[in-house]
């Protein structure tokens, strides 16, 4: 009897095998990236400014014992336009932010702020992604609280939804 | 038939069309390495590294900007002298190990690299008792 049912045994295996790769199938193939970095330093990077009135972005411009938000965004990138009135939210509640624009040129961003609103102190231009590769980053927009020591703190992948800025600003003070 | 038509529809329009930036690719993101042995290495480490921008594309196969931006980095670190799997280990570092698309040998993943070993040994061994068993 006993061998009679080891004989099924290949067949539920097969089929628990099916099962497996029926939901692996129907999982969504793109995870949402997040950068293991957190928790750790800042990468080194020293990026040109091209921007009347906002000074190019380093390392260095982090380590000031104060926690800032570091907005990674595109004039190209639709989202990120989405995402600016919640930037002057966080401006207005007394968030320093600074940029990195990824693959722009000076005029494009320049129009794009007149358009949608200035936030930024700082904005680095980040011609070849460079920057955003070191720092774990997979696209525009993403957010980073990095703390005074020049520690990234928290990541916030995609654009920055109304009611997320609560809890940013939270992340920003918790850094202090 | 408005239903094949909006079946049609759904099957071309795809996930939300990713936009491009003003700015050309970098150099290197298209343009080979001199050194055809430089070019080759680089070549199978873009093969293996998986592009953050698309879904399960290698970095060698995808149009996106940032693979262009991720494969002229690999030629110009291997380029510098840096080692492939250096290259991969900082990005492993960065984005963890799936962006390899080559499963790291771990304790988490000795199952994946060792299991199939381990079938056939069980294989073997009922295949052996079974000429054996024919044989007395």
């Amino acid at each position: 009897m006993s061998r009679r049912l080891a004989l099924w045994i290949p067949l539920g295996l097969f089929v628990a095998f099916l099962v497996v790769v029926g939901f692996g199938l129907r999982r969504p193939p793109q995870t949402v990236l997040a950068s293991r970095l957190v928790g750790k330093p800042l990468p080194e990077f020293d990026l040109p400014g091209r921007i009347d009135g906002h000074d190019g972005l380093k390392t260095a411009d982090f380590r000031t014992g104060r926690p800032v938000l570091l907005n990674v965004f595109a004039s190209w990138c639709v989202p990120c336009a989405i995402e600016a009135p919640q930037l002057a939210a966080l401006k207005a509640r007394g968030v320093t932010i600074h940029a990195i624009a990824i693959r722009d040129r000076g005029e494009d961003i320049a129009e794009f702020l007149a358009r949608y609103g200035d936030p930024f102190a700082r904005i680095g231009f980040d011609d070849r992604s460079r920057v955003q590769l070191a720092l774990g980053s997979s696209g525009v927009p993403e957010s980073f609280v990095i703390d005074g020591k020049g520690i990234i703190r928290h990541q916030h992948i995609g654009e920055i939804r109304p009611d997320q800025v609560d809890a940013l600003v939270a992340k920003v003070e918790a850094a202090r | 038939m408005r239903a094949i038509l909006l079946f049609l529809l759904m099957l071309f329009a795809g996930p939300a069309a990713i936009a491009d930036s003003n700015l050309p690719p970098a150099v290197l993101a298209n343009t080979p390495l001199p050194d055809p042995a430089q070019e080759a290495k680089a070549q199978e480490l873009m093969a293996s590294l998986r592009c953050l921008v698309c879904q399960n594309q290698s970095i060698a196969d995808s149009h996106a900007e940032m693979a262009g931006d991720m494969r002229a980095l690999v030629r110009e670190r291997i380029q510098a002298g840096e080692d492939p799997e250096a290259i991969r280990g900082w990005l492993i570092e960065r984005y963890g190990d799936w962006v390899s698309f080559r499963p790291p040998v771990e304790p988490a993943t000795w199952p994946l690299w060792f299991a199939p070993l381990l079938f056939l040994g069980i294989g073997g061994l009922i295949a052996w008792r079974y000429i054996k068993r024919g044989q007395a």
